[in-house]
């Protein structure tokens, strides 16, 4: 089973993430599922009517905007990162929380790497499914990067010239 | 200049623990290079042809004495004994062991130094005017405003991996000295007429594959609104800026793309969530940043006219430098000096671990203990008591810093190129230094007056080529160095890019080729006419012609 960070620790994985590809045919009524968006996208009375918990992921040219007033309905939303050099859903992350005020978990999933953790969680990530190739108790570390930071983001609402003794 | 507090220390020293860490972890092979690979460049560590080059961040060009020491003793026990001034006002040293980086980073944070976010695709170093402060057009002094947006840009989260590089550069000053419409983000402070400061801004500037001069997208932008405006514009260009193409992903392809109107239409949209927020700037930090730019104690002095000029007579040498070398200075009886890094027979912007230690001293003992790095690649002691100068030329002779041709020919601005750079299609550094062999004749090279040549070993445009008023671009033509030339360039108010002259060169003709295109504009001109007004005037036809005439 995948262990993921959540919160700061690292928990077993029982959400099953779908392929980008995926349909209803077949679908547990039960399992907590993350569907891609073009799931939801086509088949949205279907997914609230399931028992199972229920997440959407979105692909990294995906805009959060096309769900901004179906946040309700997420207990995960899980962001795509195709390479950890692509930061796009590091504003997703943001808009989620500032702009959006979704307050369920929002995941990190993808080329998940332990140096970008840090900023994933100040931009407002709280769980990273990381690359499955390593080793989540080694990530941990990442989050004592560094103790002071300069801006406002999720994490944090006041940027630094606000705070400085 | 600004000093850390508690705060800022804490955050670089950080910042050396996590390297040294990532470092580490590469070397013990936990970290593929592919992975290492944008972790090193966002410390300014690149893989060269020979070694790793290590760019040192000098926030907007400023150096304390204490500084430059340090550059001098890492210059000495952990590279050749030689340091290199970037066109970004940064210092790079070129044969760092790997392994040792760490270690130079531990150091540079004891005098207040780093190398974060020198390269890679984030916010780079912030730029100005190396006259900052002190020149007699200044309207607004920018080196508070470059220091508020690097702590702000200084480990942003959300723009740690954007589609590409982001250069930031602010003027203050009449003319424009810090080449802002050629940065991705360029920002003019100002005055209103009702007399609030603020800045105009300009977006998607740049050089590079695809040169474009920026799109001014708001006319005045009140000074509390600056970081609340910038992040506007960067998460603009997070979310939207092409990332299926290094070489369309600058924010210049995207304003292009959308026309400037809308991308300022997104980008206002996305501000009006964010004005007034958290980010809006108080009095009292601006207060508390700009005390660190307060003036020095100056002297009440008077300008010492008369003196120079009895000195000018008896001292052609001294004349020469001064008319160069020296510029004025908002304070009666002080001047502006710039060292000279462009020596003929050294790389441009190269300086020795002694030089260092030389200008350090000079710094203390004639210029409050500060220097400035220009991105033209000289350095500047900005404060000299005009009754100093003739001692302190003498001084400057001795230290090989009084080549008196800042702003000629000879004044390269030049890439390190393929002697050093993995990037470059060509070698820059010999061209010109061809170049300054030809025009080793002081008379003929005052007469010639000021022209900017700029020489970039590949299309990245790292000495700026586009904007030179000759433009010298190395280029591989089936595996050989070959060099395009271009004419008409500017990099100030109202700049202009190059145009292309035709079919490029090869190196060994390229001292010749110059030489004809200056005979044109001697030839052409007007009286006291500067190189580029006659290229305006005349247009590139005269200059192809004998460039490219069949005799030659």
């Amino acid at each position: 089973m995948q262990r993921i960070i959540k919160d700061g620790r690292i928990i077993d994985e029982t959400w099953h993430t779908l392929a980008k590809d995926a349909t209803l045919e077949g679908m547990s009524n039960c399992d907590d599922l993350i569907v891609p968006l073009a799931l939801w996208r086509d088949h949205a009375h279907a997914l609230k009517a399931r028992d199972g918990g229920l997440g959407v992921w979105l692909d990294a040219d995906e805009e959060i905007e096309e769900i901004a007033d179906q946040l309700e309905h997420f207990q995960v939303i899980a962001l795509n990162f195709p390479a950890f050099t692509d930061g796009r859903h590091s504003s997703t992350a943001y808009l989620l929380r500032q702009r959006y005020g979704y307050q369920g978990e929002v995941r990190a999933i993808g080329d998940v790497l332990r140096d970008q953790l840090f900023a994933l969680r100040r931009c407002g990530f709280d769980a990273f499914a990381l690359r499955e190739d390593r080793d989540p108790e080694d990530a941990l570390k990442a989050f004592d990067d560094f103790a002071e930071v300069y801006q406002a983001s999720s994490d944090q609402p006041l940027p630094l010239f606000r705070r400085r003794a | 200049m600004y000093v850390y507090d508690e705060y800022d220390q804490r955050i670089v020293e950080d910042r050396v623990k996590q390297f040294r860490d990532q470092t580490r972890r590469y070397l013990a092979g936990e970290l593929s290079g592919e992975e290492y690979r944008p972790l090193r460049l966002q410390n300014g560590l690149y893989i060269q042809r020979y070694a790793p080059m290590l760019r040192i961040a000098v926030p907007y060009g400023l150096l304390s004495s204490r500084q430059v020491r340090k550059l001098a003793q890492i210059a000495r026990d952990y590279d050749k004994g030689y340091a290199h001034i970037s066109t970004r006002q940064n210092v790079q040293f070129n044969w760092p062991a790997l392994e040792d980086v760490p270690e130079i980073l531990a150091e540079l944070a004891t005098v207040q130094m780093h190398a974060i976010q020198t390269s890679g695709n984030c916010i780079r170093n912030t730029t100005t005017d190396q006259f900052a402060g002190v020149a007699r057009d200044e309207r607004v002094d920018p080196r508070p405003w470059c220091e508020i947006i690097r702590q702000w840009s200084t480990f942003h989260p959300e723009f740690a991996h954007l589609p590409r590089k982001f250069k930031i550069a602010v003027n203050g000053s009449a003319q424009d000295r810090a080449a802002i419409e050629v940065h991705d983000i360029g920002l003019e402070a100002l005055h209103n007429e009702a007399g609030e400061l603020g800045f105009r801004v300009s977006v998607g500037g740049g050089l590079g594959r695809t040169p474009i001069v920026g799109s001014f997208i708001n006319e005045f932008l009140p000074w509390r609104h600056l970081l609340s405006y910038l992040e506007a514009i960067l998460r603009v260009y997070n979310r939207y800026g092409r990332r299926d193409n290094k070489y369309k992903a600058r924010i210049k392809i995207l304003v292009k793309a959308l026309t400037p109107e809308v991308f300022a239409e997104r980008v206002h949209a996305e501000w009006a969530h964010l004005e007034d927020g958290p980010l809006t700037l108080t009095d009292a930090e601006v207060q508390r940043v700009s005390q660190h730019f307060i003036d020095p104690a100056y002297k009440a002095l008077d300008d010492q006219d008369d003196a120079l000029a009895h000195l000018d007579a008896e001292h052609p040498g001294f004349a020469r430098w001064r008319s160069r070398n020296v510029v004025a200075h908002k304070k009666p009886g002080y001047a502006a000096v710039t060292l000279s890094l462009k020596p003929t027979g050294a790389a441009p912007g190269d300086i020795t671990d002694k030089q260092l230690d030389a200008l350090a001293d000079l710094a203390d003992r004639y210029s409050f203990g500060e220097v400035r790095n220009s991105h033209e690649q000289n350095i500047i002691l900005a404060d000299v008591e005009q009754a100093q100068l003739f001692t302190l030329w003498g001084e400057l002779r001795e230290a090989g810093f009084a080549t008196p041709n800042v702003g000629l020919l000879t004044d390269v601005i030049c890439c390190p190129g393929g002697d050093f750079c993995s990037l470059a299609n060509a070698k820059s550094i010999p061209v010109a230094e061809a170049i300054q062999r030809r025009f080793d004749d002081l008379d003929y090279l005052f007469d010639i007056g000021d022209l900017d040549l700029n020489i970039s070993g590949c299309m990245n445009a790292c000495g700026h080529h586009h904007v030179g008023h000759i433009g010298i671009l190395g280029v591989d033509k089936k595996g050989q160095e070959f060099y395009q030339v271009s004419l008409g360039g500017d990099a100030g108010r109202e700049a202009s890019l190059a145009q292309i002259l035709g079919p490029s060169f090869a190196q060994d003709e390229m001292a010749d080729v110059i030489d004809r295109i200056i005979k044109v504009y001697v030839e052409n001109r007007t009286e006291d006419e500067r190189f580029l007004d006659t290229f305006r005037r005349v247009g590139i036809d005269p200059f192809k012609e004998r460039v490219y005439a069949a005799n030659h």
